[in-house]
């Protein structure tokens, strides 16, 4: 297989002389106190980013504690011991800046998007939360955001139709002691159990700039720049070095076929699989095979099912991809008078047909032309969730090397057909796997073979 | 406000000077945090040249060169859409959008979708009530290739009957999926109440069942003809190219596209919603109430525009606002809420809205109320000019990819706003005083004549907004909203 890959990338390089390349030229030093920095100079609009990684997320929970890295990242917009509750967005926004956070089972995202003048206002605000946060928090500020986060959950999960469907796929991929089991926004019972101390203890053992990246991207002076965070930074005191994850190994040597109930009106099927960690042989490649399976209506299950047989609303497949290991889901919207085993039905088939037969070189061509041009249009913005700011601390936290851009592309351009078949046997095997329906209430008889469950509670 | 910042920045200055003095310059603990830094002068957004032509058939075009990232974003905006549907025919508009890329020229359906993706690129066909877009979104090494089949599909859309059919019973299944999300029937349900179903804003442009299943090839074909032409027609082009370049081309194409009448496009203004009554649906066993209180607004081309932008990100149009800071930071009774005007071409929604915790439905419904009637007695000074500097220092966030200046410019093309509009946007904001704020939210958020929508659990729900007294309390099930559920 190797071999193949050399010589599809030799054809590559022969047929496009002038192979795009991604150029995000970027200075990077450490401070003292283990604060990773990146800077990237972009003058096209007269806007900064000033976007925060820290290496902490709902994977570093305990069961009992579910949800509270998430709630911890509210938290973090609550004030710190020189910004009044209130005042880190007042000020933002009089600043004309927009911020936001995130948080995922592997690590927790900050940014601010701000005029140039304003670049140092966030710099303050941030470090003030890095290093003061516990000196502001009160028992008060954490049942606030509790109750907000509550209804995040509720607008986000429960009130949503097949709003429980990742819970309950989570908890059957992965072991109950693996840190992706538990869902990243935590169950209500945990949400009420965090207390203030908790809080102050996360802050202490997390989030210290040794754990943290700093990536700042816009119309910025790098020389300034690197001056005004020594500046605000500095002083924020290193933390003791991040306990490690010890996850267990997930594997899964069954199929699990679950079903529930929900207030639906159309059955919708959902087949998952472990596969492998952002980055790993394979995570590229299954990319491809989702593109392949149901990007466009040419794609294979999006073709038969939605374009000729019609008996699916929609159908869509991607490779979650992740730190530890990944998963690769297919999801499909059974239309009226349809069941679920039917739908199922076409997908074996095509995943069957994959694992005999390579796929052609311009289905693989095309997924790899469209990765290619979203490689192009990551690159129009600097802020927000997934610019190049976010971008460069994205590629340093998984690769050590912020400007993972040409490699990362380089991965899709190499992958020969033959690839994608090799992983589609490796890892989407029937008998490891988990094996959804969800069903409108009263219509048991739409799901496709598989236990009952309830999701009350969970 | 940029006066004031301007002001800011000279005390800065002095402050640092005096720190120079009085602090050794090593020590950085000793870094001044008791209160925020201060700015610099904020920076002025410079846009490139918007570069304008004619092509020979009276299309107008505007360019802008942007370079740096190498894509293309082009826009052609059709002035037609939805509101000059027949009653019996809505979902004409937006399905004949639908249906440009189901084949065109000599290219099937599927051949279509294969050559723009392996082009890497996009092409999006849609139409709301006043408008039809399509766009093309390219790599510009894609640019030729990509121009070729987007022309095709405007010009050369061959409507194929079997398609129809297959966007037909897609269309309907979305119509009974609208069933299950409670902020869509809370969204149906306002524009209902408030414009009336016979309305362009209340009757919406997606179709009914039995308008949906009526439409035939002919139908659109009819529209398409009537309305795609250049006498509708205007592209804006944004990008890594050369003006002459995009020029020539679209001549070569677009020049000797048929010219034809231009739409007549005129949607009458809405009567005002009358007194109060609250529209209770019933979602049994919600966990969340989905609140929507909603009159009409304005049109985009109003003269308040300004003060009503800055009132209401005051009300609930940023973070901080005080919609989202009562209902969410202090109360917790939700993960947001806010408020926003829909200004299109006739006066469209004023609406307030959040989805919030069933047992807190009536004490929500108390603050949404609270902070509608507050936003007409005071406004402070630290509030008006936070909104301002929000709106007017952020304004250059809005122009930063080829897809969001395309948008900014199709704003000011089909309104038909001055040339200058973008370099006034910011004094213009500047300019707005306590009193035009005072002003705007006492003529435009009136909370006496107001429609009150309410999706969630009926049984909990319902006593506790009956006692706060709001108005007429009509109980409703989502099948009065969406009307019978299709059939499939």
């Amino acid at each position: 297989m190797k071999r193949l890959v050399l010589i599809s990338f030799l054809c590559l390089s022969l047929a496009s002389a002038q192979d795009l390349r991604i150029d995000v030229p970027y200075t990077q030093f450490t401070l003292p106190n283990g604060l990773n920095v990146i800077l990237h100079v972009d003058r096209t609009t007269p806007r900064v980013t000033v976007n925060t990684w820290f290496l902490v997320g709902s994977g570093n929970e305990k069961p009992g504690r579910t949800g509270f890295a998430h709630l911890f990242e509210h938290l973090m917009f609550m004030g710190s011991k020189n910004v009044p509750t209130g005042k880190f967005d007042e000020w933002l926004e009089a600043a004309g800046a927009d911020n936001n956070g995130s948080t995922t089972p592997d690590r927790t995202n900050y940014f601010e998007d701000l005029p140039s003048n304003a670049m140092e206002l966030a710099l303050f605000l941030d470090s003030d939360r890095m290093g003061y946060l516990a000196d502001a928090m009160s028992p008060k500020a954490v049942d606030a955001q509790r109750d907000v986060v509550k209804n995040e959950r509720r607008q986000s999960y429960e009130n949503r139709p097949y709003g429980m469907a990742s819970l309950v796929i989570d908890e059957n991929l992965y072991p109950p002691a693996h840190p992706y089991h538990w869902p990243t926004i935590g169950s209500m019972a945990d949400l009420s159990a965090a207390s203030f101390e908790d809080v102050v203890q996360f802050f202490r053992t997390y989030y210290a700039p040794n754990n943290a990246s700093l990536s700042i991207a816009g119309d910025i002076d790098a020389e300034k720049t690197k001056a005004l965070i020594e500046k605000w930074f500095a002083e924020v005191p290193r933390g003791k070095p991040v306990p490690l994850i010890d996850a267990p190994p997930a594997y899964l040597t069954e199929e699990k076929r679950l079903a529930f109930e929900d207030r639906v009106q159309l059955p919708r099927l959902y087949m998952a699989w472990l596969s492998p960690a952002l980055f790993k042989p394979g995570d590229a490649e299954l990319d491809i095979l989702s593109n392949i399976l149901t990007s466009g209506k040419n794609s294979r299950l999006y073709k038969r099912l939605v374009y000729e047989m019609q008996i699916a609303q929609d159908v869509s497949a991607f490779q979650e991809s992740q730190k530890q290991v990944s998963s690769f889901q297919i999801t499909a919207t059974a239309r009226a008078g349809h069941t679920l085993s039917e739908i199922e039905k076409v997908i074996q088939e095509e995943i069957d047909k994959l694992k005999k037969e390579i796929p052609t070189k311009r289905e693989v061509q095309r997924a790899v032309n469209q990765y290619e041009a979203s490689f192009i249009n990551r690159l129009e913005r600097i802020g927000s969730f997934g610019g190049k700011a976010d971008q460069l601390n994205s590629y340093y936290a998984a690769t050590g090397n912020p400007d993972y851009f040409n490699e990362d592309l380089a991965r899709y351009r190499n992958i020969d057909p033959g690839d994608v078949t090799a992983f589609v046997r490796t890892y989407l095997r029937d008998d490891g796997r988990v094996v959804l329906s969800i069903v409108p209430n009263g219509k048991k008889e739409l799901a496709a073979p598989g236990t009952f469950i309830s999701v009350e509670g969970k | 406000m940029k006066t004031n910042l301007r002001n800011l920045h000279r005390v800065g200055i002095f402050v640092t000077a005096l720190m120079l003095l009085a602090l050794p310059l090593t020590q950085a603990q000793q870094v001044d945090r008791s209160k925020p830094p201060q700015l610099g002068t904020p920076p002025s957004l410079t846009l490139p040249q918007i570069q304008k032509s004619t092509l020979s058939n009276g299309i107008r075009v505007v360019i802008m060169e942007k370079h740096g990232v190498p894509v293309v974003q082009m826009n052609l905006l059709i002035r037609a859409g939805a509101a000059l549907e027949p009653q019996d025919k809505i979902g004409l508009a937006s399905l004949t959008a639908a249906m440009l890329k189901e084949g065109a020229g000599d290219k099937s359906s599927l051949e279509l979708a294969d050559a723009i993706d392996y082009l890497g690129a996009s092409i999006g066909t849609s139409a709301d009530n006043q408008s039809t877009w399509t766009f093309l979104h390219t790599p510009l090494s894609k640019f030729d290739q990509a121009f070729s089949l987007f022309a095709d599909i405007v010009l050369k859309p061959t409507f194929p009957a079997d398609e129809l059919e297959r966007l037909r019973k897609e269309r309907l299944t979305s119509l009974v999926q609208r069933y299950d999300q409670p902020t869509m029937v809370a969204a149906v349900a306002a524009s209902q109440f408030v414009f009336g179903e016979k309305h362009p804003y209340g009757r919406g442009a997606m179709g009914t069942e039995k308008t949906i299943r009526g439409l035939t090839i002919e139908d659109l074909k009819g529209f398409y003809n009537q309305y795609y032409h250049a006498g509708n027609a205007v592209f804006i082009v944004i990008g890594d190219v050369r003006s002459a370049d995009v020029v020539v081309k679209l001549e070569k194409t677009f020049g000797t596209w048929r010219k034809g009448e231009p739409a007549i496009l005129k949607i009458l203004a809405a009567d005002q919603v009358r007194g109060r009554t609250v529209y209770l649906i019933d979602k049994p066993n919600a966990p969340q109430s989905v609140i929507r209180i909603s009159r009409v607004g304005v049109d985009r081309l109003t003269k308040d525009y300004f003060p009503l932008t800055v009132m209401n990100t005051i009300l609930g149009g940023s973070f901080s606002s005080r919609l989202n800071n009562n209902l969410r930071e202090q109360h917790g009774y939700t993960y947001g809420a806010g408020s926003s005007f829909d200004m299109r071409l006739a006066p469209g929604s004023f609406t307030a809205s959040s989805s919030v915790q069933t047992a807190v439905t009536d004490k929500a419904m108390t603050e949404f109320f609270n902070e509608l009637n507050r936003i007409s007695e005071k406004v402070s000074d630290q509030e008006l000019t936070r909104a301002k500097n929000y709106l007017a220092l952020g304004y250059p966030g809005d122009f930063e990819t080829v897809s969001q200046i395309a948008g900014q410019l199709g704003e000011i093309l089909y309104y038909g706003l001055p040339d200058d509009y973008f370099n006034n946007y910011i004094g213009k904001v500047l300019a707005v005083t306590k009193e035009d704020v005072q002003r705007v939210a006492k003529k435009y958020i009136d909370p006496e004549n107001i429609a009150v929508v309410v999706v969630g659990d009926q049984k909990s729900v319902q006593k506790g907004l009956e006692g706060l007294k709001l108005g007429k309390l009509k109980t409703m099930k989502i099948e009065d909203v969406l009307g019978k559920m299709p059939v499939l």
